[in-house]
Formats: C-alpha cells, structure tokens, sequence
C-alpha cells in the first residue's frame, strides 16, 4: 500500500507550487512533498521572466517578443509564447504582485546598487522602479552590513539613472547583537516595540528619522526588512510620516521577500485544498514505462507514495535536483537522463564569469514536458518535469528563473491533472 | 601537509586549465563524522530566522552559530570550547528543515550540548541536577504513579512548588500534569495484554473479510507520558489498530531519550536506549513494526538514534518506526474509512490544531488537518507554524519560562481566534503550553479517530 494522490508534486519550490495549483485548478486530488522549505527563501521574491537574451548584454525590453529569438534547446522555446503568456496569466491571478496585464519588464535596483530587467514585482517594491525617475533617496541601518546605501546610491548614479540618486544610514534605533540576521530585524520592526530612547514606537522613530533626512527626496527605499509577513500596512505607516512613496529594495538570503511568496503560494495551495508534506526528500521509485510508486526517506524509514501522475519539480544543481560527481552529472531519484559532455574540462569555462555549460545542465524534455531519455524517448509515460530540472536555459544569466518554473510549472501541472483524466 | 607546503603550489597562479585534476583534500568518512555537514554551510542564515528560540533571545546566537561555525572553531584548537549558550538551544529542530544545504544543525546541536555537560557543566551545580532531574522524567513519573492522587496534589501544592523553584529553579508557573490513576501498561496488562489483543485483531480481520491469518502486527511505543499521564490516547491506538486487524504488542521499553538530548544527558539517553533495543529487538526480529503516538518519540528513535549511537540494531529500530496515523495511512484506506462515518456524539468536533515542531520534520504538521478534512461534521483548524515554546524541559525552567511564554504567544492568539475551543496536538508537552496559555482541554488526533472508527 502507499500514500495516495491522482497528482504527486516533488519539489515545493516555485515551479512545484505553481504545478500542483495548476493541476488542483482541474479538480484531481494533489498532493505536494517537499525535501525542505522553498528556495524562494533564497531568492529576491521578484519574478524575473527574461532579463537578457543568451550573449546579449542589452537588458530585454519585451520578454515575450524576445523568447523567438531564444535556441530551440530552451524551455521557453519548446513551450512556445502562448503557453508562457497563460503561465503568467494564471500567477498573475494566484499572487498579488504588480505588473499583471503589462508585457514589459521594468528595471529594479538591486541591494548592490546594481539593477535588473524584472517582469512582476511585489507591490512594496514596485515604487522602487528605475523608470519612476523621481529621485530617489536610499536609507540603510548601520548593523545591516548587506545593504550600505550611500555605496548603493553611488553605484546607481554611476550607473547613469536618469534621477538623483542619495545614500544614507541610519542607526537602528533598537540595540541589536552585532551579528543579527536580517530576519531578527524584520520580526522587530513587524513588532514594533517601544524604543525607550525616543518613547515612541521602533516604527514612529524610524519615520521620523527619515523623514528628517528625506529632503526633496520623491521616494524613499529601505532594505526589504519591513515586515517577515506583511509589509503593506508597515509601509503605509512610513509613507504617511514621510510624505513621500517608500518602497523596498529586494536583498540576499534569508529574503523576506521571498518568504512571503511563499506564504502567499501556501496559502493559494491550502485553499485549492492541494495536500503538502514538508521534510523529507523522495529518494527512489518502482517503475516501468511507468512510475508506480515514489519512496520518501524519513531517516532509515522509506514511506511510499503512489499517483496516476507526478512531476518532478526538484530544482537544479543549486536545488539538489540536479546532482553532480567528479564524473558525471546526473538526476538522482528516477535516473532521467542529463545530457553532458564526456570530458569534465568542457563543464565550465576557464574564465569565472565566461559562459559555463553547468548552470544549463538539466533534464531534456518534448513540448509535452516529459523527460526524454538519450535516444529522445519518453522516460517515463505520466512523470513531467517543470523548473530548473530542465535543462538548456542559464538562469541566473537570462534573468529567467522564476519566469521558467512559473511557465514549466503551469504547463506540467496542466499536463498531469490531464494524464488523470 | 598544508597546501602552503605543496610543492608546486602557487596561490597567485590558479591553476585553471585542463590539466586540472581536483583532488580530494579530507577522505571520504562516514556516518558520524560532521566535517561534511559543516562545509556545507553556506552561511544564507535561513536556520536563523527560523529558530524560535533567536526570535526571542538576543542573546542567543541561534543555530548557524550553534551548528556549523561552533563546530569548526571547536575543532581548531583546545582553547574554543563549546559557548555555554548551547544550553539554551530548546532542541525543537526546526533548523534541519530550514537549512536549503541538509546542514545537519540538530546532530551538531545534540553532540556540542553533550560535550558541554560532559566536560564543561559542573555536575555539582543546581543546574546539572534541575536539568538531570527534568530529563529524567519517567523516573519521577513512575514514582508519582504509585501514588497518583498525592502526588497530583503535591505537585501542583503552592507553597511546595515555591520551594522547587527557589531551590531548583524548576517554574512554579505551570501546572504539573496530572498523573493517571492506572497507567496504561497496568490498563493494557489487565486487558489481558497480547493474547487479548491477538483475539480482538483476529474477529476484527474476520469482520472486515481479511485473512484470518493476515500478517498485520505492530509494537507499540507508548513513551512515558502516554503510560503514566494520558492513558487514554495509548489506549485509542490500541483500539484503532484493533479495528483495522492489527495484533498490538507492548515491549518493555525507555524514555526515547526526547527530553535528555535537549539537556545533553547522553549517558542517560543512552541507558534508555539500551532499554528500548533490547525490548524491541525480538519484535523487530519477528516482523513487528515499531508505532509512537508522540512525535518527539518517534523523531528521537527515527532520527536521533541513528545519528548520535551506533548499536547494532539501530538502524533496524530507526528504519521501521512510524507515527501512529502516519502507518495507517500507508496501510489503510483512512480518508475512505472515515468518509463513511460521521461525527462522533461524544466527542468535541471543533478543534484548535497546532502542529509540533518534531512532527514539522517527519512531514506530519498537516496530517491532523488533511485527514480530518474527509470527515464530515469535523473540523480541525491550523493554528500556524509558531512553535509551542515549551520545547519539552525548555518551558520548565525558571530562567527560560518568560522565552518559553512570548515564543508560544502567536500560537496562543491563533488558538483563541480559531473556531474551536478544544485544542488537538499529538505532542504532550505542546498539550501542556496550549493548555496552559488558553485553558482549552487537549486531545490527540488518535483519541478522535478512536471516537469515530471504534465502540
């Protein structure tokens, strides 16, 4: 016997996510196993679709426009626009964030003072967009070494943002320890305790900081620490003491942005009634033409979990989907094949920021996202892939991660609710 | 050698072309050894923003410090010894999931804090004894069972407990649990112990149109509270194996050593340990499966066992224990079970579900809630991801109540909006801080399926 589902999801990152929605929206049952809390968590929380055309150092315009100009060996290129386009219709609706409906991605300064080419952002970081031109002052705290805004600011200006462009840091008005995380930081400002300093609230007396400092400023932006899981009403109390708009500047890991589209996905999921499991990882499976049954390893104990249809969703070399040896790379729970050059040498380049061919490795699959064995056979009849696990796109370069598992997702989500019927 | 001492060796001319041949610098090593777990911290603090017990203290380094940096500092030289902060790591294990990198922060929390009793904690202080007397739960319980009724009223007796908490520091904020009046090894062996269970698997498999002989047999693993606090939910596993035509069987057994890792008492978990292998060993032998109703247990046996001893028999204990509803659902159509029976009458329908941390990592929060979603008249809420605080021993220090208390305060507001004002856990001491932060009765996920599916 086995634990049992119509559709069983492996990976709770975004593609995961975004597949076992999909499939949920169809009325089959979906059950969601994941090995550890999402990589958003990781990640800057803005949905990228296509930042950069591969070799290309001009920032994309219109993603959706660009993806012909992609190889054919691309994800984007075998889904094709049109499933892309009602990927990001259907994350559109499932996730509040800005941009729904337009086609052109925005440039968004990063918390380097670097920027990139975004297609949808959350709504507290929107006002941060390069393209606003109101000029702009950036506020750092003093322990958050992550974020040095008047460098940030620098850089921006260097740059040649088409605004004004100003840096400053700020104590943090509650004494911290020398190395708390960002995260401690963002629970105390959701807190709000008393700074007995000032005898206001640690919200009042950043704003009025800011506000001193704000000048002509027509927007403020502070490192993306308001708040762990709203930041919204944290914002509004800012921007009624400051006058002007604030917005939050995306950050490294642990991201607070990234955490809370993961809340906000989870809750999506839970209210699609989809089934999820968080912990362990799916290690095996008994299978044929056809899978039967995965095996989740809870410590020695192997549980098995079976479905008509399932999706492999585990991430790529960073989300150990992907797995890699001194000999070979390779994907460990179904043995899918992973194509890669017989000579180790001819995995990267020589230069540190060349173009390497690891970031592309990954699972081949057909338009109808089933994993290909070398031969180009279908590897297994009902298992789909969706997110990095495929190969042929390098994201981190493209700009094109969220924009992947978003459009694999919904298409092998929509894929597998169909093989149940 | 260095790589400094390589010959060969120059630092400012990387060697990048083909020629390159990685080699590798420590040998492979196995099990216990947490070199490869420390070098595979890659520092994103992830484990941080998710320990309880950081989101508290300031003081507290939290687990990226606990884990992988302690460890490497440790191994550097003699004069680092383990941070006495290790003894406020509550053990609740949430960095394990957390860590994107399978860092595996709870084995090096577990191992550090060891160390620490061991070599560097006075074992003449009151906080060696406190700890060591809090850890050893089942010794305590099992004196206060031969006399429940007095001891139920000494325990919680005002003036006495004052004197607990000045002398020992143990809080007198808490109410003691109340100790069963039989415990349920002296329910199960009255009942008639295997034989009895053998009978009633046995009508319940010619009931249902199984093979009479079918090989459905599990051991149970009551853990300490289970026998000498809630009787009642080892007796609703017991019932609901039954029904389903599983022969129950009650091996000797010790604490799961829960509460003493969280104290680093390893020489006293390790006695325990014993117990336990040597009890289950016949079982394990003869097929049995291993069954816990709490998820502490079934996380030590499970996870810590393997990781911190290495008996014979540990991995075969480790590999084949499962949470009690975890195995039915693997075994049994549960959902289609519990679709054809309604809410019970005598039995709360409302409740108020907060998932323990321990159960978090074994992939059951959401057991309780999705199961429950197939019987009609039930529900059972979700009251977050907050940890409960208490974390065992942790919420039963003088020292660590106050943490212990604004840990559990977001999980004591979600339980006061939720619906139902009967709270559900499957850990006892989380029942204990739900309990006691809203007065709602707590019951176990077991006791509920017993009300519908058994007499």
């Amino acid at each position: 016997m086995a634990i049992e589902s119509d559709v069983l999801v492996i990976g709770g990152g975004l593609a995961g996510m975004m597949s076992a929605l999909t499939a949920a929206d169809q009325g089959v049952s979906v059950r969601l196993i994941s090995y550890k809390q999402s990589t958003l968590r990781q990640a800057s929380g803005l949905i990228d679709l296509l930042g950069y055309l591969p070799g290309d150092q001009t920032p994309v315009v219109s993603p959706y426009e660009a993806i012909g100009a992609l190889p054919a060996e691309h994800p984007y290129a075998i889904l094709g626009t049109d499933r892309v386009r009602a990927a990001m219709d259907r994350f559109d609706a499932a996730v509040g964030y800005d941009g729904a409906g337009t086609e052109l991605n925005t440039l968004v300064a990063t918390h380097a003072g670097g920027f990139k080419p975004t297609f949808r952002t959350p709504k507290s970081v929107t006002a941060g967009a390069l393209a606003d031109g109101g000029s702009m002052l950036l506020v750092g705290f003093d322990p958050i070494a992550d974020f040095d805004a008047p460098f940030a600011a620098a850089m921006l200006s260097e740059a040649g943002v088409p605004f004004e462009v100003r840096g400053e840091t700020l104590p943090f008005p509650v004494e911290q320890a020398s190395d708390a995380g960002i995260g401690r930081f963002a629970a105390l400002i959701e807190e709000d305790p008393a700074v007995p300093a000032t005898g206001r609230s640690l919200r009042e007396t950043i704003a009025t900081a800011i506000g001193a400092l704000a000048g002509d400023a027509a927007r403020v932006g502070l490192p993306a620490i308001l708040g762990t899981q709203e930041s919204a009403a944290i914002i509004a109390e800012l921007e009624a003491e400051v006058g002007v708009p604030v917005f939050e500047v995306p950050m490294g890991p642990p991201s607070m942005l990234g955490s809370r589209l993961e809340a906000e996905l989870h809750a999506a999921l839970d209210a699609a009634g989809v089934s999820m499991e968080l912990g362990n990882p799916v290690v095996d499976a008994d299978a044929d033409d056809r899978i039967d049954a995965v095996y989740v390893e809870k410590n020695h104990a192997q549980v098995p979990y079976a479905a008509a249809e399932y999706v492999l969703a585990t991430g790529g070399l960073v989300g150990k989907g992907v797995g890699s040896d001194r000999s070979q790379v390779y994907e460990p729970i179904f043995g899918c094949h992973v194509p890669q050059p017989q000579d180790r040498s001819e995995w990267y380049d020589d230069e540190v920021f060349g173009t390497h061919l690891f970031p592309r490795f990954g699972v081949e699959v057909g338009a109808d996202l089933r994993p290909r064995t070398s031969n180009g056979a279908v590897e297994y009849e009902n298992l789909r892939a969706a997110g990095s696990i495929i190969g042929g796109a390098d994201f981190a370069k493209e700009k094109s991660g969220s924009g992947i598992s978003i459009a694999t997702g919904v298409a092998a989500g929509n894929a597998a609710a169909e093989g149940v019927a | 050698m260095s790589d400094a001492e390589r010959p060969g060796f120059a630092p400012t001319q990387p060697n990048t072309g083909t020629e390159f041949e990685p080699v590798q610098v420590f040998p492979e090593v196995a099990d216990s050894d947490l070199r490869s777990g420390a070098d595979s911290c890659y520092k994103c603090s992830t484990c941080d923003v998710n320990c309880p017990v950081a989101a508290v203290d300031d003081s507290f380094p939290g687990p990226k410090f606990q884990g992988p940096e302690q460890w490497r500092l440790h191994q550097r030289d003699d004069e680092h010894v383990i941070d006495e902060s290790i003894m406020s790591c509550s053990n609740c294990m949430r960095c394990d999931n957390a860590c994107p990198s399978g860092v595996p922060l709870s084995q090096m929390h577990n191992t550090a804090r060891a160390e620490y009793v061991n070599e560097q904690m006075s074992h003449r202080s009151v906080e060696y004894w406190r700890n060591r007397l809090l850890s050893n739960y089942r010794l305590s319980a099992w004196a206060a069972s031969k006399a429940p009724r007095v001891a139920n009223w000494m325990l919680n007796f005002g003036p006495a407990r004052r004197v607990l908490e000045m002398t020992l520091g143990i809080t007198a904020e808490r109410e003691f649990p109340a100790f069963a009046t039989e415990t349920f090894r002296q329910w199960w062996r009255g009942r008639g112990g295997a034989a009895t269970s053998r009978d009633r698997a046995k009508a319940a498999r010619q009931r249902r149109g199984l093979d009479e002989e079918a090989d459905k047999k599990i051991a149970y693993f009551h853990g300490c509270y289970s026998n000498y606090n809630t009787p009642e939910v080892g007796r609703a596993l017991v019932r609901v194996y039954e029904h389903f035509g599983y022969e129950v069987v009650v091996p000797k057994q010790g604490c799961s050593g829960t509460p003493m890792f969280a104290n680093g008492m390893i020489d006293d978990a390790a006695r325990h340990k014993d117990r336990t292998l040597a009890g289950f060993a016949p079982e394990l032998d003869a097929g049995y499966d291993v069954i816990a109703s709490c998820t502490s247990c079934s996380m030590a046996l499970r996870q810590e066992y393997p990781e911190l001893f290495d008996d014979d028999g540990i991995d075969a204990l480790s590999g084949r224990t499962y949470e009690g509803i975890e195995y039915l659902r693997i075994h049994e159509d549960l959902p289609g079970a519990l679709a054809a029976e309604e809410a019970p009458d005598d039995f709360p329908d409302t409740f108020a579900y907060h998932a323990p941390c321990h159960a978090r990592n074994q992939g059951l929060a959401r057991q309780a809630i999705e199961l429950f979603r197939h019987l009609e008249g039930v529900s059972v809420e979700d009251v977050g991801e907050s940890c409960s605080g208490i974390s065992g021993t942790y919420g039963w220090k003088q020292e660590k109540y106050e943490a212990s208390m604004q840990i559990g305060e977001e999980m004591f507001e979600h339980m006061e909006s939720a619906a139902g004002t009967t709270g559900m856990t499957e850990c006892p001491t989380c029942a204990m801080q739900m309990e006691h932060g809203t007065s709602y009765p707590i019951r176990h996920p077991l006791e509920l399926l017993a009300a519908v599916l058994t007499d």
